[in-house]
């Protein structure tokens, strides 16, 4: 049985960090004049994105590549699902062609999973699955925590992280909600009822360690982390928000108000952002952003993610030959 | 002549319960008398009930046979095939067939079928909106005369209150029951399972219970408001469940019905994506089954329906969100049910009741009596009888059921339809159609 990367949630605090350490090796392959290692030479991963993705796709794609793995990419408009073939076909006949790992992005929370049950001798790893899961974002934002709180002389437990904006629909929220959790942090979901809802109360799901916070200044307060998560434009038509307008003016996170309440924070941003409704250009371009950290981590995790699928058998022995 | 003996007779309607034997004449039941009583009788068929329970023939409210149109989920045969060997004798099918059972021709179709089989009664259940479309009323005076006992567009709520209305007013000269898919589709709005922390980890959009309870105390109101008979398909929520209660109480003519499914399982039996657990309505958390179960202990709820929903593998093997709506019901209802007999939490009478009496009632049929006169309509239970729900015990077509794999105690052992002996040993016997 392969193993796969579904969710962040269930994942073990020692795995999580396996995976960190892991891709932290990685950083530099990145820094080299020839970026490019033999690890997954003569693998095959094929990118199945059923949903529109430039970063997390390229991402993938080029981690794919720098470890000498073949990679493929397929993309929802030019899949066979637009002629109507169903997930499970399209996913049956790509592993009839013996990829190691299939790289799944979905709209539908849970395809990654239905998938992971059904193939054989693929492994998957969830790219983004509807509101669910999106855990190569949530290790990608931890190792940009943890490279740069270690310069400040802290561990990336004990963060104050203050989540803004729509949770209700947010992988990101949920995958950073689960890694936070294994690392004991504290996390505080704000925004407006209608995109924080009160579900997320239930403890026996979401821990005691999960705070609900519909003001904005209140909500980051203190924090030493603010992830600002995607603010869609359908929402208003959906009856989340009245207006965009209005909703920036609740819940941007802007430098007056960072300055006044979380001076010391430091900003991440999933993309791709919409400047002045859920963040400022101000906050997005200025020292406290580490939103090209991120992405350039995330190529670093996701080629630790790949590997330690795709290079064999599961052992220990092989994970940390990196 | 049949003669039933030895077993234990339940009769919910006239609230017996003992060491009865029935004598069965053609397709009615001639008397009911202490054990031993027909014995001396001469060249009658006698049906050795020893061990085993003597029950009204079930009554299922809300079925789906999903013929005509869709006859690759189910037909009306392999659906009465299943029911009879889940004890059931008369079931009411949803009009949701393609086309719609909106006029006499499709009404007359289904009853043709079903008395082909000469299995379980077959009685259609007109749309109450031509093509459900929740727009213009179906003729409703000419289904009830075509064989119609109720009217629903099920799966699809009526969403226009003066429709429901008119509705009701129209059936209260044809006196049927209008049966109510309870659902706010502005709330439920896209869901695909119960609104909880649940669906809220799994990243799936929610059903709130909210959108069930709105929706039944509007109807209780309109109800009240024009003195029509409403029922409540499928109760899920314990909100609904006391709404109900108390509309009761006010003396509104009003029964409901729930689901084998909603009083034994909760959404975390969906685990990781099980879409063998999607249905609408959801299933609800443990407070919501707490609380439709009390219902249908205290009679709140009147009858268990099976709310049977036959879907090929094709509309399950999907993404969760995708997947259709329902799951099988007609086997496995009374062993469900006689679980909670077992752990003393319903009682026997209560329960045979809510399968047979109760029901009847609400559409107020000729069924759930064990009388002198009543139709010959029998279900013998034996009631320790441990069986497993495998794939290959499955009559339906289909075989979407988050119950196969489950070991189950209680079958249908002899059932009889207008005193013919359908089911024989447990064995379906064919009644050459």
């Amino acid at each position: 049985m392969p193993r796969h990367l579904l969710g962040i949630e269930g994942m073990s605090r020692e795995e999580l960090l396996q995976y960190l350490d892991n891709a932290e090796h990685f950083i530099e392959v990145s820094g080299r004049d020839i970026k490019k290692v033999p690890a997954l030479r003569g693998k095959t991963i094929v990118n199945l994105f059923l949903e529109p993705s430039t970063r997390t796709r390229s991402s993938f794609e080029i981690a794919g590549k720098r470890l000498s793995a073949d990679t493929i990419n397929i993309s929802g408009s030019e899949s066979s699902v637009v002629k109507g073939e169903t997930l499970l076909d399209t996913a049956k006949n790509l592993e009839a062609m013996a990829p190691d790992v299939l790289v799944i992005r979905h709209r539908e929370s849970g395809a990654p999973h239905f998938l992971a049950r059904r193939l054989k001798t693929t492994a998957v790893v969830n790219a983004g699955d509807g509101a669910h899961e999106h855990p190569t974002q949530a290790l990608l934002d931890l190792l940009t925590l943890k490279i740069h709180f270690s310069k400040l002389g802290r561990d990336i437990s004990g963060l104050k992280v203050a989540i803004v904006g729509d949770v209700r629909h947010s992988r990101v929220a949920r995958s950073n909600l689960w890694a936070h959790r294994l690392l004991g942090n504290k996390v505080t979901f704000v925004g407006p009822p209608t995109l924080v809802p009160g579900e997320f109360r239930d403890s026996s799901i979401f821990g005691n360690n999960l705070h609900l916070e519909a003001d904005l200044a209140r909500g980051i307060e203190g924090a030493d982390v603010i992830i600002c998560l995607r603010m869609q434009l359908e929402r208003q038509s959906e009856h989340f928000v009245p207006s965009l307008e209005e909703y920036s003016h609740e819940y941007c996170v802007s430098e007056r108000v960072l300055s006044r309440y979380a001076p010391n924070s430091v900003v991440l941003h999933p993309g791709p952002a919409n400047r002045g409704t859920e963040v400022s250009s101000e906050v997005l371009d200025g020292p406290r952003s580490l939103v090209s950290e991120q992405v350039t981590h995330g190529v670093a995790v996701r080629m630790a993610v790949l590997f330690t699928l795709a290079a064999g058998s599961p052992s220990t022995n092989q994970e940390q030959q990196v | 002549m049949i003669v039933i003996s030895g077993g234990t007779l339940i009769d919910p309607s006239a609230q017996r319960e003992g060491e009865y034997d029935l004598l069965l004449e053609g397709a009615t039941i001639k008397d009911v008398q202490k054990r031993g009583s027909f014995s001396e009788l001469k060249s009658v068929r006698i049906i050795d009930a020893r061990g085993k329970w003597v029950t009204p023939g079930f009554v299922d409210l809300h079925v789906h046979l999903r013929e005509p149109g869709f006859e690759w989920k189910e037909t009306i045969k392999s659906g009465a095939e299943a029911a009879v060997l889940g004890g059931y004798t008369s079931i009411c099918c949803m009009p949701n067939t393609r086309p719609t059972n909106d006029c006499a021709e499709i009404a007359k179709f289904i009853l043709d079928r079903g008395r082909n089989t000469g299995l379980a009664r077959v009685l259609p259940i007109g749309s109450i909106s031509k093509a459900l479309q929740g727009k213009e009323m179906s003729p409703l005076s000419e289904l009830k005369s075509a064989g119609c006992v109720a009217f629903s567009d099920d799966g699809e709520p009526i969403w226009d209150a003066g429709l429901m209305r008119r509705s009701l007013e129209w059936c209260l000269m044809l006196d049927l029951p209008i049966s109510c898919h309870e659902e706010d589709k502005h709330l439920s709005c896209g869901g695909c399972m119960n609104e909880s922390g649940l669906s809220t980890r799994l990243g799936l959009k929610g059903i709130p219970g909210v959108a069930e309870d709105v929706m039944i105390a509007r109807d209780i109101e309109l109800a009240r408001f024009t003195g029509g008979r409403v029922h409540i398909c499928h109760v899920s929520t314990a909100r609904g469940t006391e709404l109900i209660r108390r509309a009761k109480a006010d003396g509104i003519r009003i029964s409901a019905e729930a689901t084998p499914h909603h009083i034994v399982l909760t959404e975390e039996a969906i685990g990781e994506y099980d879409t063998n657990c999607k249905m609408s309505p959801p299933l609800r958390g443990e407070a919501d089954r707490l609380g439709v179960l009390a219902g249908l202990k205290d009679g709140t709820i009147d009858a268990l329906a099976s709310d049977h929903a036959p879907h090929e593998r094709d509309s399950k093997e999907v993404e969760f969100a995708k997947a259709s709506f329902g799951i099988l019901g007609l086997q496995t209802s009374l062993p469900l049910l006689l679980d909670f007999v077992r752990q003393g939490a319903i009682s026997r009478m209560r329960a045979i009741e809510a399968l047979s009496t109760g029901p009847a009632k609400a559409f107020k049929l000729n069924a759930g009596r064990l009388v002198a006169g009543a139709p010959a309509d029998i279900t013998i239970i034996d009631p320790d009888y441990s069986w497993t729900f495998r794939k290959e015990v499955v009559r339906s077509l289909s075989l979407n059921s988050p119950f196969i794999g489950r070991q189950m105690r209680g079958i249908a052992d002899t059932v009889v339809v207008e005193g013919r002996v359908v089911v024989d040993g447990q064995r379906l016997i064919s009644q050459g159609a």
